[in-house]
């Protein structure tokens, strides 16, 4: 159960990053379906510098440095990714999903290449991100559950508490969400909206690369094997299963990890059926759906022009 | 009051590709003072605020704010010089509370703190009489609060030039009451309010001073003291313009279709139509006059069976068997069965009717698809039919297989009505079928109208131009806030007659 436990959170917080980058995006209006490609793109580019880094300096690489560098490198591929996405979405007005939906391609077609290229030889470089507090282990089931993580762990609960506070606390944020709701009057008050949905999808992005990384290198310890779009999904399901609060997608997504590898801890479960296991978290995105439109509650909705692309058209 | 002017337009003018919406105006406000901006649709109120509102960049003249020369470039340059602009439609967040719509965009060094900016609203809103929750979201309020949100954003910005767009149009008699009271409250202050509006007895009741535009041109300011409002129409419609559209006698004229004390409310619930009764009768055009957006979409759109029609009736006499059904209870898909054509020609042209990437053809097809016996489409008669258009109404367009997006305004609406009246129609309604077009365009659009009602169809014109509507049509009903304010034979009527009755208050209608 313990163990069961620990997964779930590894995994979870491979969610969270994607579900908070893309909420972040989400609000600026921009429905980023490329987060799948992003999250590949991140990963590649992160293994690819700490495998760079470790082959460099060999042994003696230093604790920061490993992990620095990889999450550098994760955060620059994923912000081009969204530079990307901004760039033909804002500036040349193409269709988000097509474009989103291409950037999937194109980042799936990233990280096989890297995996044919490099092979699973991340596990060297694992290590130091399931590096973990020495004292989690005097403190029984406790330690295990909250002290027993690497960096990206925490790394991702920060992230979403930061950006959490910055939506609804900041005027950044104030102005970030009207450009989503409703830009024609973000831009009539003087707000400048190609500016911060430029902003808020690189950021956005660079974060859900993030959530790439912390798969690879945390949950499958180094072992990539195969594509993992799949998470990317599933992020973008917890946005809508946490109704667009990265606060809540902290627990949504322990529930999302647990739900995804229930299959493997339950005893007795056929090899097809561990595939069915794995649709709940969609269920319960489609039930959570179901709810929210029934209560239909403005909160709760996705922010009002998503997926719109804005021009000024006249002025 | 100052000596010198609050905000002075000097020979202000602007152009829509050639087009002057704007020629020459010219005039000035003081502080503590309220002008009324009086004209027709189309008459350039708009356009003139939105220069001042920064929104447009006149093509000619000056601006002076305090007597001295000014550019307003830009939505935040009118902020610089304190004037704010309360837009019909308002620009508002749905989500957001009160207060957050009101500091939304406002660069300031100093801590986002909502409760100190609420308490910076309800400052404002005791001040001058608003009644208005500061932490109340948008969606949940009605339309009057939304409004003094949208006059407290202005207002919290330090804007003393306050610019409304048609405030009372969505208002009830109480609300516009209560928004009075604020704008008094407000020159009492010190503010100098402009108010654009079309309802003579707001400007009477409200206004110290009024500038009326007509068609673009700037015709004189009055002082609301001595004014009247006879003299106050008559330089608002003008003189009457000859335009020589050949108008035959009705002939053979049976009652069509009879509408009668229809009612409709709109998704808010407020009233849109109020008992309205009129007679279309066959041979015959039927003008309806009125101010936009006076309910005459919706009164089209009822027959058409697209609006919900709460209370009423609306009665088709069909001359083929010489049944009454009501409409009422029939699908559009039946009604338009039935002979009844819609040609609506919204601000859109697009949007309603015409597909624009689809080519003349396909957009023929869109009537006739039910008619096809096969799974494959018939494309012989549409493309016959596309053709004959093309030739009758003298379509310019490379051939009949180009996206309609991409011809001019005017030849996309002849294509509408030409497909509407291909269907030979038994009752065909246009509304605003010359919006846009120029002279030319236009009449062969009134000689279409003028040949069906030749061939005994029930035709109604429903038109912006009174001119038009005198020369057109045979008789005309005018209709006001939703009632009908009065029918008049279009020979003997006289512009100032109609203008009157447009602009005649929603009171005399009936409740409301």
């Amino acid at each position: 159960m313990l163990a069961f436990i620990v997964s779930s959170i590894r995994l979870g917080m491979a969610f969270l990053f994607g579900s908070t980058g893309e909420t972040i995006t989400e609000k600026s209006g921009h429905l980023n379906l490329g987060i799948p490609g992003v999250m590949c793109v991140g990963a590649s580019c992160g293994c690819f510098a700490e495998y760079l880094y470790l082959s460099e300096v060999g042994p003696d690489a230093n604790y920061f440095l490993a992990v620095l560098i990889p999450i550098i490198a994760t955060v620059i591929g994923g912000a081009v990714m969204g530079f990307i996405f901004s760039f033909l979405t804002v500036t040349l007005r193409a269709n988000q999903n097509v474009t989103g939906l291409a950037l999937t391609t194109f980042g799936v077609g990233v990280s096989d290449y890297m995996i044919a290229e490099t092979g699973p030889v991340y596990s060297k470089g694992s290590r130091f991100f399931t590096m973990t507090f020495p004292f989690a282990e005097d403190l029984g089931w406790f330690g295990e559950i909250f002290f027993s993580h690497g960096i990206l762990i925490y790394l991702a609960i920060i992230i979403a508490l930061v950006s959490s506070y910055i939506l609804t606390k900041t005027r950044v944020g104030l102005n970030l969400r009207s450009v989503g709701e409703n830009p024609a009057t973000a831009d009539a008050a003087g707000i400048n909206v190609s500016r911060y949905r430029y902003a808020s999808t690189c950021i956005g992005c660079a974060i859900a690369g993030l959530g790439g990384l912390s798969f690879i290198m945390d949950y499958l310890n180094g072992n990539w094997e195969y594509c993992i779009d799949a998470i990317g999904w599933l992020a973008i399901a917890l946005v809508i299963f946490t109704v667009w609060k990265p606060s809540l997608a902290i627990i949504g997504s322990v529930i999302f990890g647990g739900l995804y590898i229930a299959s493997s801890y339950i005893t007795g479960v056929s090899f097809a059926s561990k595939e069915l296991f794995k649709m709940l978290p969609y269920v319960v995105t489609i039930v959570v759906l179901v709810f929210t439109s029934i209560r239909d509650k403005r909160e709760n909705q996705p922010p009002q022009s998503l997926g719109l692309s804005y021009f000024r058209e006249e002025r | 009051m100052s000596e010198t002017s609050a905000i002075e337009l000097r020979n202000i003018s602007k152009y829509f590709g050639g087009k002057a919406a704007n020629k020459n105006v010219s005039l000035s406000i003081n502080r503590g003072e309220i002008l009324s901006i009086l004209g027709e649709n189309g008459s350039g109120k708009t356009t003139l605020m939105n220069m001042i509102a920064g929104i447009y960049f006149p093509d000619e003249g000056q601006i002076f704010i305090d007597g001295k020369e000014v550019v307003i470039r830009s939505p935040r340059d009118a902020f610089k010089y304190k004037i704010g602009m309360i837009h019909q439609h308002f620009k508002l967040v749905d989500v957001f509370s009160a207060t957050e719509n009101i500091i939304l965009g406002i660069d300031k060094k100093e801590k986002f703190d909502h409760k100190a900016a609420a308490n910076k609203v309800k400052e404002i809103s005791e001040r001058y009489g608003f009644d208005i929750d500061p932490m109340k979201k948008i969606h949940e309020m009605s339309v009057s609060e939304k409004q003094t949100v949208e006059i407290i954003k202005v207002l919290y910005r330090g804007a003393d030039i306050l610019i409304l767009d048609e405030p009372t149009a969505v208002l009830t008699p109480q609300e516009t009451q209560k928004l009075f009271n604020v704008l008094r409250k407000m020159r009492d202050d010190g503010k100098s309010i402009i108010i654009i509006t079309h309802k003579l007895h707001e400007v009477l009741s409200l206004s110290d001073k009024v500038a009326v535009l007509r068609k673009g041109e700037y015709i004189g300011t009055v002082l609301t003291a001595t004014t009247d409002e006879s003299q106050l129409t008559e330089m608002m419609v003008g003189k009457k313009v000859s335009l020589n559209i050949e108008r035959g006698d009705p002939k053979n004229c049976e009652e069509r279709l009879v509408v009668r004390n229809l009612n409709c409310v709109d998704r808010e619930g407020v009233k849109i139509l109020n008992n309205v009764s009129f007679t279309a009768r066959s041979g015959e055009i039927l003008g309806i006059a009125g101010i936009a957006g006076s309910g005459q979409r919706e009164l089209l759109e009822a027959i058409a069976g697209l609006q919900k029609v709460n209370e009423g009736e609306i009665v088709y006499n069909n001359p083929k068997t010489g049944e009454s059904d009501n409409l009422r209870d029939k699908t559009p898909m039946q009604i338009r069965d039935l002979g009844v054509r819609l040609s609506f020609v919204p601000e859109d042209r697009l949007g309603m009717g015409l597909v624009g990437n689809m080519d003349i053809i396909d957009n023929m097809m869109l009537r006739s698809y039910r008619k096809g016996h096969s799974v494959f489409l018939e494309r012989k008669g549409p493309r016959y039919l596309a053709e004959k258009i093309i030739k009758d109404l003298e379509v310019v367009t490379p051939d009949a297989k180009t996206p309609v997006r991409r011809l001019s305004g005017g030849n996309i609406q002849k294509i509408l009505v030409g497909r509407e009246i291909a269907a030979s129609p038994t009752v065909l309604m246009a509304a605003y079928p010359v919006r846009g077009l120029d002279i030319g365009a236009s009449y062969t659009i009134y000689n279409l109208l003028n040949a069906q009602k030749e061939k005994g169809v029930a035709v109604i014109f429903v038109g912006e131009d009174l001119d038009v509507l005198i020369e057109l049509c045979d008789r005309i009903i005018v209709i006001g806030s939703g009632s009908i304010t009065g029918t008049v034979d279009a020979r003997t009527a006289t512009k100032e007659e109609i203008g009157l009755l447009m602009t005649k208050s929603v009171e005399q209608g009936g409740e409301a």
